[in-house]
């Protein structure tokens, strides 16, 4: 898996909970490409389609919070996002995006220092992520055994196709 | 070790397991709630064939019961089709409510077992000495296929309640107040035990509303220690022999964090997130609350004993003009139940609107979904922008009590005054 991303980034609050990633009144969609199009319209109706591809959601504490949902990693992955940087994860959020393959990455404080549109550079084997502009660099946690596992097998997917011999 | 963590070892095969260990637990229950065509998607995806154990998976059809568009309806009828192809022992469809309410009334739940389903509010089976935890869809289609799933060993802390609750002061009030300390991030990742003189003498519909807002506190899971009544209910129920759990004396809580319920007064959980808890007294001392819609239900607030309280402060009174309360009761044997004892009966002469055994509003699919401006009051467990229709609506969550007060008085109101 690469290991080393780029991209744009967007920022948003604490608490941003599943209602706000992928609101209920959608549910009963199973088209990924459409879940996308909805994606944080929660928090701002325009978000999905002015999402840089490829680029950061950027948050504060306990994002991922509330409904079990996984339309909401599905929904980030379409809109077109790499990887979620944020002070803190919900548990089922952070399992729900680990077993898609979105990046959840703990770097605390990074709300307040990245401003909408900066460019990032995450780099996960270093731990750091790198504010374009003006170089900073933010330290963030490495993801555990467990996670990788499932992150460089391509998703939980993939690997449970090998355990059950599909491939 | 802790209950919890004995659960966990007895169901991956050890002896001991230790807190951050990566174990691979059997679950014992698995349930699918009718959100989650994604889990047969995923199922196939995967290469499934088929389910592990027909009698240990069920499908819930509670999110949309009766379905309100063509997509959900669809998604039902794929759902069907599965648990048919499968011969799946257990199926709850439209007709029976709420899974977190019908599971442990078709004696599925039960103490020491581990319970996984595709919705956060899982914690809810603490409530039994269970270890009950939400997962994704695709999370789920690996049980489905495997019987088990991975789980991290959690920090578990314990949050002590003591004392008797004042008049006025239900167990909602009582989460509320916890959650409005530990805040919506305070327990993530980590399992919360409930103990003291409190938990010890609440019965099985108090011990379900606590333990199903653990999860607005971040935690894999909840627990309390079963009780007599809990036992009594389960015994007449459970589909399968069981073993109680219990704590080692010696155990070490990672935090403990002690309450005094005696203190407490009602409170509320204001626009827009789950711990902006303030005091009762403290809202009704600022500019009146105006309120649109009432709002009893769910898997928090929908339960017998809920609506009975509801149903004693509204009878023989009327909600005002141009307000309106839906009521839902959490399953169909709740809704039953309310029947026999005139609860419905007192409630739709008040002037609320009763729907269908299920989830309903509480998480804005149909059934109640408020208009950009409106205020809502509701015994749910989120309100969170848009949970229950717009992101410009705006929620406060209370107990049952102070809901049916409000509706009395179309602004939020003190239930005490109606309770005597």
């Amino acid at each position: 898996m690469n290991t080393r991303l780029t991209g744009k980034a967007i920022v948003v609050g604490d608490n941003i909970d599943t209602d706000q990633i992928y609101p209920g009144r959608f549910l009963a969609i199973t088209d990924p490409v459409e879940i996308g199009s909805h994606c944080l319209c929660g928090v701002d109706e325009g978000i999905a389609a002015a999402f840089p591809k490829g680029g950061f959601v950027v948050a504060g504490r306990n994002f991922g919070c509330g409904s079990s949902r996984e339309h909401a990693p599905i929904a980030l992955l379409n809109m077109g996002a790499s990887a979620v940087l944020a002070d803190s994860f919900a548990r089922i959020f952070f399992r729900n995006a680990v077993n898609l393959g979105l990046l959840p990455v703990v770097c605390r404080g990074i709300a307040q220092k990245v401003k909408p549109g900066q460019t990032l550079t995450l780099d996960l084997e270093a731990g750091t992520v790198t504010i374009g502009d003006t170089g900073e660099v933010l330290p963030c946690e490495k993801l555990g055994d467990q996670a990788m596992r499932i992150l460089e097998a391509g998703g939980i997917k993939p690997l449970m196709r090998k355990r059950f011999g599909r491939e | 070790m802790h209950a919890i963590e004995k659960i966990l070892a007895k169901n991956s095969g050890r002896d001991t397991v230790r807190t951050g260990e990566i174990v691979t637990a059997k679950v014992d229950f698995a349930e699918i709630n009718d959100l989650y065509l994604q889990t047969v998607y995923s199922f196939y995806e995967m290469g499934g064939e088929k389910v592990w154990d027909r009698e240990r998976c069920a499908f819930v059809f509670d999110h949309y019961a009766p379905c309100p568009d063509i997509k959900s309806a669809s998604n039902h009828r794929e759902m069907r089709e599965f648990a048919r192809k499968n011969d799946l022992r257990f199926h709850f469809d439209i007709n029976c409510g709420v899974c977190h309410q019908v599971m442990p009334e078709a004696g599925v739940i039960y103490p020491g077992m581990i319970v996984v389903a595709t919705d956060s509010h899982t914690t809810t089976h603490g409530a039994f000495g269970a270890m009950g935890t939400g997962c994704g869809a695709t999370d789920m289609a690996t049980i489905l296929m495997t019987g088990e799933l991975w789980f991290r060993v959690p920090e578990i802390i314990e949050i002590r309640l003591e004392g008797e609750a004042p008049a006025g002061v239900f167990p909602k009030d009582v989460i509320l107040n916890v959650l409005g300390k530990i805040r919506a991030d305070g327990a993530v990742y980590k399992a919360i035990d409930f103990t003291g003189s409190y938990v010890e003498n609440l019965n099985v519909a108090g011990r379900m509303t606590v333990c199903n807002m653990a999860v607005e506190m971040g935690a894999k899971t909840a627990y309390m220690q079963p009780n007599r009544d809990v036992l009594d209910y389960v015994s007449a129920r459970a589909v399968r022999p069981y073993e109680v759990q219990f704590t080692d004396p010696d155990f070490t809580y990672a935090e403990s964090h002690v309450f005094d319920v005696s203190r407490m007064e009602p409170a509320l959980a204001c626009p827009s997130s789950v711990e902006n808890v303030h005091p009762l007294s403290s809202v009704l001392a600022g500019v009146p609350v105006k309120i649109d819609q009432g709002y009893i239900g769910s898997c928090t607030g929908g339960r017998e004993e809920d609506i009975a309280v509801a149903a004693k402060i509204l009878k023989g009174r009327h909600i005002p003009e141009w307000t309106r309360l839906v009521v839902i009761p959490a399953s169909a044997a709740v809704m039953q139940a309310c029947m026999e004892k005139g609860y419905i009966q007192s409630l739709m002469a008040a002037g609320a609107t009763i729907s269908t055994p299920g989830c309903g509003a509480c998480l804005g699919a149909h059934e109640g979904i408020l208009a950009p401006g409106e205020t809502c009051i509701t015994s749910t467990n989120r309100n969170f922008p848009g949970r229950m229709g717009s992101t410009d609506a705006r929620m406060y969550l209370a107990s049952p009590a102070t809901v049916a007060a409000s509706m009395i008085e179309g602004r939020i109101a003190d239930p005490r005054p109606y309770l005597d």
